[in-house]
């Protein structure tokens, strides 16, 4: 069996001509800018685009008229683009294409929100910006899994099934014990234990681990949904009703507009989430085990040189990794439904793109998580004002912009170097 | 030691045996002649005795079956575990340990017995319909799977994984399905547009990941995952557009594919298993004709084992590439559109792939990624399915468990190691997946 790696096969080449990156993106930005000028300006009616501050109809609100801002915001577009055309200096590059980009949500979002039904004309912000964190929940910590995974060298397609099997186990458990505590441990067990046998495939038993993965989330699926079938339908009240987590409301913080009802009147997974988020990044960069962890998974030879345990620490990692997508799992079943069979769908893969769209760090899993997320929530807004952009187009965006992203169109991304290698001493 | 390198069925000398037996060889001038052919020197085993040596040994074939076995061992465990009134009797397992080994044995033999009538034959059929049944529920089952099969088999032997054959069936069963009910053709006529409208679809979504590898160098692991996706929302908005959806109905559920659009049936009208297996077999013949005789196929293996010689050796890997993944496409396309064309449906439904895509990848594992290996698989994965749907209705077993065991299947398979340590089979050569994978992102 030949372990040999099949390097990239045209390197696009870097480009020192006039089309560099910066003017490439500029280009894309300025279509854009134009199609928000033109068509989200047409579309646009009269009547005032409403966002307001809270969750309904009523209070304090931004208020732009529809046509106007529709025409505004995708003319700051359209400058963005025009900027980056006209050769921009590289530090200015993210922060004006990100203005760029916000832009034309915001031209999107004054046509939207003007062109619905009479009574409808206003978006409650709170409502929003909750929802985008409730559906990143998952993505949050099934990207974060994928980091400890992939930093260290193991590729973790098997995300969807560690989040499903920690749903199970959380809601199983939680469920026999009448406890939450005990339901979110066995919800990190349950997700390590679907990492462990990864773990001991692909380190222990040079198991490919891209198949490894792809087979792991078929046997959460069968496992779950046979145990689903057998005991939950068959006893929900005793298998399938664990208690849940209530809603802790932090002082101070919680009185902010907008992002105090939306984010500090949350449960305990949303404060985990974001937690996790600060500690990983922390010690993925400032730790001697963050140093060790990248370094075996850019040159595990050279780490064994210096004397870091490969393997011991592929495994520790692997296995953290199963036991925080777990709890990501456990967000569903111990705080919103109880468990039904196949209840991820997907989310795992969305959660793998936010991991590669995030660029394999800790920070651009979790903004990643949260652009999705708010894709999600906006498609779920958009059907609610009967707006003629259907919702399966939105909920394909994720997916669309991982493609652009390893295609390189917007800024290269690069998995860590020995990212799938096993590692074989000797 | 001459005892061991005398199995045909293990050539995998270890290079220090062929040393040695090369030097008692030359220390041995009367026996020079026989010692070039080491086995000859010793008495020679019989054929039975050899036989039953190889057939303990990791090779293909035993270690497939034993991963069955372990795998059915592993769904006894679960389907017990998950029997309260099978549980209650292991409370007074140390007093009467009888009832504890009568209540699972009854329980997992008859499930096993279920799997078996279900897909191959049943004791109790009274006349040819209901004994041709089973085979006829597991053909139907296998058709589509040896496409996606084949499609991931393909790919796999040209260096690329292609995890998108559920994306690309996706597409073939809308394109096939769409020709299937629009287009107003004569019978044959109208199959045959609708089956090449299916290659299409597949063949159109396998072609986008195929040119992001050639031209960029994006995996097509990630581009392929993705693409699923994307395919799965645009079936689900399709099927609610104007034209496309049936007109009767409100929930998510399209037209029906004209009857001229569908297979011909194999053993006549209550049976389903229809001629889109004779087209797999076909399909199976072609791509061995075209992996292993072709220029196309010379180059796709090279490709697959060593792209940066295959390079220098003037072969181009983009062009390549691309055409691997769309032929894999294709394939998977084909795949769906037995879907719809068949008699598992006629019409489109947010779930009609099911999972056919996905359970290529473990056929293709399976099967060695060798094409007539990879009809051999699909024939059990229909039959595991066709076998799970009676073991619901008669045992009341989950057809998850179905899954299970072929998740377990393809796990056991792709460490034959582990098995091998299981039941200390003798070392052989061949049982592992002769494929050049790991290479990650």
């Amino acid at each position: 069996m030949s372990t040999t790696a099949v390097p990239d096969v045209a390197v696009a080449a870097v480009n020192e001509g006039f089309w560099t990156r910066t003017r490439k993106v500029g280009l894309v930005l300025v279509a854009l800018g134009l199609l928000a000028t033109v068509l989200f300006g047409a579309l646009a009616t009269g009547e005032q685009a409403r966002f307001t501050l809270s969750e309904d109809a009523a209070g304090a609100a931004l208020e732009v008229n529809g046509t106007v801002g529709a025409i505004v915001f995708g003319l700051i577009t359209l400058a963005a683009g025009a900027a980056m055309l006209a050769g921009l200096p590289k530090r200015w590059f993210i922060p004006v294409l990100a203005v760029g980009l916000v832009a034309f949500v915001f031209s999107f979002l004054c046509w939207q929100v003007s062109a619905a039904p009479t009574g409808q004309n206003f978006m409650p912000l709170v409502n929003i910006v909750r929802g985008t964190f409730l559906l990143a929940l998952p993505l949050i910590f099934g990207s974060l899994a994928g980091v400890l995974c992939e930093r260290s060298g193991v590729v973790n397609v098997a995300i969807e099934g560690q989040l499903l099997m920690g749903a199970f186990s959380g809601a199983l458990f939680g469920s026999i014990s009448g406890s939450v505590w005990v339901g979110l441990i066995a919800a990190a067990i349950g997700g390590s234990f679907i990492s462990l046998l990864l773990a001991v495939f692909s380190i222990r038993y040079l198991v490919d681990q891209v198949v490894m993965g792809i087979v792991l989330n078929l046997l959460a699926v069968g496992i779950t949904g046979f145990l689903y079938e057998r005991l939950m339908q068959t006893d929900a009240a005793r298998y399938n009703s664990a208690p849940r987590f209530s809603n802790w409301e932090i002082p101070l913080l919680s009185e902010i507009p907008v992002l105090g009802p939306a984010l500090f009147r949350g449960n305990i997974f949303l404060y985990l989430a974001l937690l996790l988020v600060l500690v990983i990044h922390i010690a993925l960069f400032r730790t001697r085990w963050g140093l060790r962890t990248r370094s075996v998974g850019e040159h595990p030879t050279a780490a064994d040189t210096l004397g870091v345990k490969v393997l011991g620490l592929r495994y520790r990692n692997v296995i953290m990794a199963g036991a925080v997508a777990g709890i990501g799992g456990a967000s569903y079943t111990l705080a919103l439904f109880s468990f039904t069979k196949n209840m991820i769908g997907g989310k795992g893969f969305i959660a793998l793109a936010a991991l590669i769209f995030g660029r394999w760090s800790p920070t651009g899993a979790l903004l990643a998580a949260l652009f999705f997320g708010f894709a999600d929530q906006l498609a779920t807004y958009l059907g609610a004002i009967n707006s003629v952009i259907p919702g399966q187009f939105l909920a394909m965006l994720p997916y669309l912009a991982t493609i652009l992203a390893v295609a390189g169109l917007v800024g290269r991304v690069r998995a860590p170097a020995a990212d799938g290698k096993p590692y074989i001493k000797g | 030691m001459s005892d061991l390198n005398a199995q045909p069925g293990s050539p995998d000398k270890e290079p220090a045996s062929e040393d040695q037996a090369a030097r008692t060889a030359l220390g041995n001038t009367e026996r020079a002649e026989a010692a070039t052919t080491p086995g000859e020197s010793g008495p020679r085993p019989t054929l039975g005795r050899l036989f039953l040596e190889n057939l303990w040994a990791a090779n293909t074939f035993t270690v497939t079956l034993l991963s069955l076995v372990l795998a059915m061992i592993v769904g006894a465990i679960l389907m017990i575990i998950s029997d309260r009134e099978v549980l209650a009797t292991y409370s007074y397992i140390t007093a009467r340990p009888s009832d504890a080994l009568n209540a699972s044995w009854t329980l997992v033999s008859e499930a096993y017995a279920n799997l078996f009538k279900g897909s191959i034959f049943d004791p109790a059929a009274t006349n040819a319909d209901a004994a041709l049944s089973p085979i006829s529920e597991t053909l139907t089952y296998t058709a589509p799977l040896v496409f996606t099969g084949l499609s991931v088999a393909l790919a796999f032997r040209g260096g690329l994984f292609n995890i998108g054959a559920q994306g690309q069936a996706t597409m073939g069963v809308i394109l096939a399905a769409l020709a299937g009910f629009l287009l107003p053709l004569p019978p044959g006529l109208h199959l045959l547009v609708a089956v090449l409208a299916g290659a299409l679809g597949g063949a159109i979504w396998g072609f986008i990941p195929g040119i992001l590898k050639a031209r960029t160098g994006a995996h097509e692991v990630i581009n392929t995952i993705m693409l699923n996706y994307i395919a799965v929302y645009f079936l689900t908005w399709l099927i609610v557009q104007n034209g496309v959806q049936d007109p009767n109905r409100t929930d998510a559920i399209s037209r029906a594919v004209d009857s001229s659009a569908q297979f011909p049936r194999v053993f006549g009208e209550p049976l389903r298993a229809h001629t889109g297996i004779v087209l797999a077999v076909l399909a199976t013949w072609a791509v061995a004709w075209l992996l292993n005789r072709s220029t196309v196929g010379f180059e796709l293996r090279a490709v697959g084992a060593n792209p940066d010689a295959a390079r220098t050796a003037g072969m181009s890997v983009t062009r390549t590439y691309v055409l691997i993944m769309v032929i894999a496409g294709a394939l998977a396309g084909l795949g769906g559109s037995q879907m719809v064309l068949g008699t598992t449906a006629a019409a489109l439904t947010p779930l009609v792939v099911a999972q056919i895509g996905f359970d290529g990848i473990l056929v293709a594992l399976l099967g060695r990624v060798k094409p007539w290996g990879v009809a051999l698989a699909a024939l059990l994965f229909g039959a595991l399915q066709a076998g799970g749907n009676r073991m619901q209705s008669y045992s009341g077993i989950s057809l998850e468990l179905v899954t299970v065991l072929q998740a377990l299947i393809v796990i056991f398979i792709a460490a034959p190691a582990l098995v091998k340590a299981i039941f200390q089979l003798r070392a052989a050569r061949a049982a592992r997946l002769q494929t050049s994978l790991a290479k990650g992102w």
